[in-house]
């Protein structure tokens, strides 16, 4: 049975149509999945559908009713509630004031309405215990649970209101494999509780383990919605691309591995333990793991973000690395993980980025050249094609592909020697990620070291030319990437988590 | 293309200092509106400008510095003593700007490597300078300081007066080294975003120090052409000073966060509250008024900004 349904809803934002007439159809108790590039307008129509946006035309119907909602109370009364990428509660607060907050439930004394935190504890346990969520401490605050658990944490605020349908919006981006294997189990638990849920996603892997439909957005526009027992993943990736992707990963260069030149030895801090393994010339060489495997602590610990004990050669030198100038000096840089985070000041303009760590190349005497910083940055933003209106644009209002290629193409100024690729392609479009993966190519074949951390198995798989897997904080194995799996991979990656 | 926020913070602040001008120059005509006012409002305006532009660095590294009054107190009383005790003008000039950058540097150190709020770490030294003052001037003002002391606040230089000049140099060095150094494109990235910075290689605690002491060397210029301006050191004088600069800061458009804001929007924020201070003293209004209209148009001013903010963004 339908529960909801849209008929041709348009949105546009400043002259930009970002949906094209979409009609949707969702059954009730059932998991559907959304996926599309970054850009087809998924985020958009869930906006809509809970909500936070209001459509420029077109219509939502519930339950065969038509329903217009003006602000996201208006869809929460109406039982949709939208879990988004950045959680809306308040770390200060605990679970259960969380669960309730706006909503708390008071009791009376003398007339004046004092907060019921008795009866709050009780009722967010009552919550928590009937979808299978029990083991949250509802006591706890919120900035004290890891990203799990705050997810969670939200599905029950979520499902306190007595939403009937659930929209996650990529849900599993950073969750461990069990905190993912947990969450679909406590998906399933809410579906055969009767609750419908939207589900966007980048990880078609595990649209294909939860989901029961699936449906395919492009620039806008809705291309398909299936059955997910209907299609295959060629056909979902080519659907979102426009192409056939046969090739999601550009033909390996034929380059020469040169000579082992940086070598870490028995580094080991909080977060990993007796790490070793040494780097050639022109290698790609892949740290595979879990999230928080301890892979990315290693790998900004050798730019000299943290604090580490053991040993780095380079060039035959020990070199001494305890913060990033340490690195630099020496050719060594690191794109990290999270680029809002750490590889991007979002005011700044592409120019200012591309500059920040290369002043000393384009000023004399603390004065910036600004015609030689406005070559350095159109020569890279060309060469990486990274598509921006001019070198002024803030960073903020770029896509994650083209903020990622500031990021990459800072370092290339300097001719890097080593290049720390921190999950280079997460949150990325296709498209780009081909182009990142060119890229990676054409810079290993001029002979610089790449160390590629990454958590998604096919990009390891195809890239590397070594794969090292970590688990825990320790290195559990190497694998030939000519004849390893991912399933070899993930064996090595779970080794010596219980179960 | 639609316009961006950038300019809206930087261009309606000079519209709203228009506006501003015009509603006083057809109030009062003949008084507001005369190159001898204008003049006069930019010497008023010189002692709250050279604060703002240093409060500017601080701010834009996200932090904020509410010891520039205290400073510039305890500058003039320092100055001037020394002159008094020695005779030595330049002396005293030395002595009174070495006070205000070692401050300046105190304020750095305790917010780069103690890791205080910048709010809470001059508070507190804002504190604790205003007493020292008193306690160097036993809480009376200096008197007796020579002639050649009274020109830098008084003095002409080719018919400017020689505290608009200061304040001109001034407004030229924080634009140079804003827009066109390397260690003014430090500043604005460690107030965007501090991480990133680092992991840039950038050196944090330096940035952090230095612009501390350069709010502390602008409040001591500031604080010498006050106690010149007036002819004495009042152990007070400086006090209330740091709302003004921070006003002014926040008017021209520079974000609390950090990371974003323009020098020239600094000066005409410090316009604005030298026009209305001025216009609404010729037009006889109270002074107990002023201070109210005053605290109106800033609000205004910044909800104006954010709102059309929100405007062109949609």
């Amino acid at each position: 049975m339908e529960i909801l349904r849209v008929e041709n809803i348009k949105k546009s934002f400043s002259g930009v149509s970002v949906l094209k007439n979409i009609n949707l159809s969702i059954k009730s108790g059932e998991l559907h999945a959304i996926v599309g590039e970054n850009g087809a307008g998924k985020s958009t129509l869930m906006k809509i559908i809970a909500g936070e946006l209001e459509p420029d035309s077109g219509k939502i119907y519930l339950n065969g009713k038509e329903v217009q909602f003006h602000s996201p109370l208006d869809a929460i009364n109406s039982g949709i509630a939208l879990i988004h990428q950045e959680f809306s509660l308040v770390p200060q607060l605990t679970v259960y004031e969380n669960i309730f907050l706006g909503r708390e439930i008071s009791k009376s004394f003398l007339g004046i309405d004092f907060i019921d935190r008795k009866a709050m504890k009780k009722e967010a346990q009552n919550v928590l215990k009937t979808f299978g969520i029990e083991n949250i401490p509802v006591n706890s605050k919120i900035k004290d649970l890891s990203v799990a658990n705050k997810q969670l944490t939200e599905i029950a605020k979520a499902l306190s209101t007595n939403s009937k349908i659930l929209i996650m919006d990529e849900p599993t981006a950073a969750l461990t494999l069990r905190e993912t294997e947990k969450l679909f189990s406590i998906l399933t638990n809410l579906k055969s509780n009767g609750v419908t849920i939207i589900f966007i996603s980048h990880r078609l892997e595990e649209i294909f383990q939860i989901a029961d439909s699936v449906t395919i957005l492009r620039n806008g526009e809705l291309i398909a919605t299936k059955q997910i027992n209907e299609v295959s993943m060629e056909e979902i990736v080519s659907m979102m691309i426009g192409k056939s992707m046969s090739n999601r990963f550009p033909p390996k260069p034929s380059k020469k591995i040169g000579d082992k030149f940086f070598e870490v030895r028995n580094i080991s801090s909080d977060a990993f333990k007796g790490i070793n393994f040494s780097l050639r010339r022109g290698e790609i060489l892949g740290i595979a793991g879990l999230v928080g495997c301890g892979n990315t602590q290693v790998g900004e610990s050798i730019y000299g973000l943290r604090k580490f004990d053991g040993e780095i050669y380079f060039e035959g030198k020990k070199i001494n690395i305890s913060k990033p100038t340490d690195a630099i000096e020496n050719g060594i840089f690191l794109v990290p993980e999270d680029r809002h985070d750490l590889g991007l000041v979002l005011q700044l303009s592409v120019k200012e980025n591309h500059s920040l760590p290369n002043l000393d190349l384009f000023s004399k005497l603390g004065f910036v050249s600004t015609s030689t910083e406005k070559k350095s940055v159109r020569d890279t933003i060309a060469y990486l094609n990274t598509k921006v209106s001019s070198i002024n644009q803030i960073v903020e209002n770029l896509s994650g592909g083209n903020q990622q290629k500031v990021v990459l193409g800072k370092w290339l100024v300097r001719s890097p020697k080593v290049l720390i690729l921190d999950e280079p392609t997460r949150g990325i479009d296709v498209g780009a990620k081909f182009e990142i993966y060119k890229f990676i190519y054409e810079q290993s074949s001029k002979g610089v070291g790449i160390i590629l951390i990454s958590s998604e198995l096919a990009e390891v798989l195809n890239l590397s030319d070594r794969i090292l897997v970590m688990s825990e904080g320790r290195i559990t194995g190497e694998l030939d990437p000519q004849n390893a799996t991912q399933e070899d991979i993930l064996r090595l990656a779970v080794k010596g988590k219980e179960s | 293309m639609t316009l961006s926020n950038g300019f809206i913070r930087r261009y309606g602040v000079i519209f709203g200092l228009a506006g501003i001008i015009i509603f006083f120059a057809i109030e009062s005509p003949n008084y507001f509106f005369t190159p001898s006012n204008f003049i006069l409002i930019s010497k008023q305006s010189s002692i709250n400008i050279l604060l703002a532009l240093g409060e500017m660095f601080v701010i834009l590294t996200a932090g904020i510095d509410l010891s520039v009054g205290a400073i510039a107190g305890l500058v003039g009383a320092v100055a001037a003593g020394t002159i008094v005790a020695t005779g030595n003008l330049f002396l005293g000039l030395i002595a009174g700007i070495g006070i205000g950058i070692a401050f300046g540097l105190i304020n750095g150190v305790i917010v780069a490597f103690a890791k205080v709020p910048a709010f809470i770490a001059t508070l507190a030294t804002m504190s604790a300078i205003t007493g020292i003052t008193l306690i160097y001037t036993q809480g009376e003002p200096i008197w007796n300081l020579p002639s050649s002391f009274d020109f830098i606040g008084q003095g002409n230089l080719a018919d400017i007066p020689f505290s608009i000049i200061l304040m001109a140099l001034a407004f030229v060095a924080a634009w140079i080294v804003l827009e066109k150094t390397k260690y003014g494109r430090h500043i604005y990235a460690v107030g965007g975003n501090i991480k990133a910075s680092r992991a840039a290689g950038i050196k944090i605690s330096a940035v952090l120090v230095s612009v501390y002491a350069i709010s502390g060397l602008l409040s001591a210029i500031g604080g010498i052409v006050l106690a010149s301006r007036l002819g004495t050191a009042e152990p007070t004088a400086g006090s209330g000073y740091e709302l003004d600069a921070i006003a002014a800061v926040v008017l021209g458009g520079t974000s609390l966060f950090g990371g974003e804001g323009w020098v020239v929007g600094t000066i005409i924020g410090g316009y604005i509250i030298a026009v209305l201070n001025n216009g609404m003293t010729i037009m006889n209004i109270s002074a107990y008024y002023q201070e109210v209209v005053k605290g109106l148009v800033i609000l205004l001013a910044v909800m104006l900004t954010s709102f059309g903010k929100k405007y062109w963004n949609e």
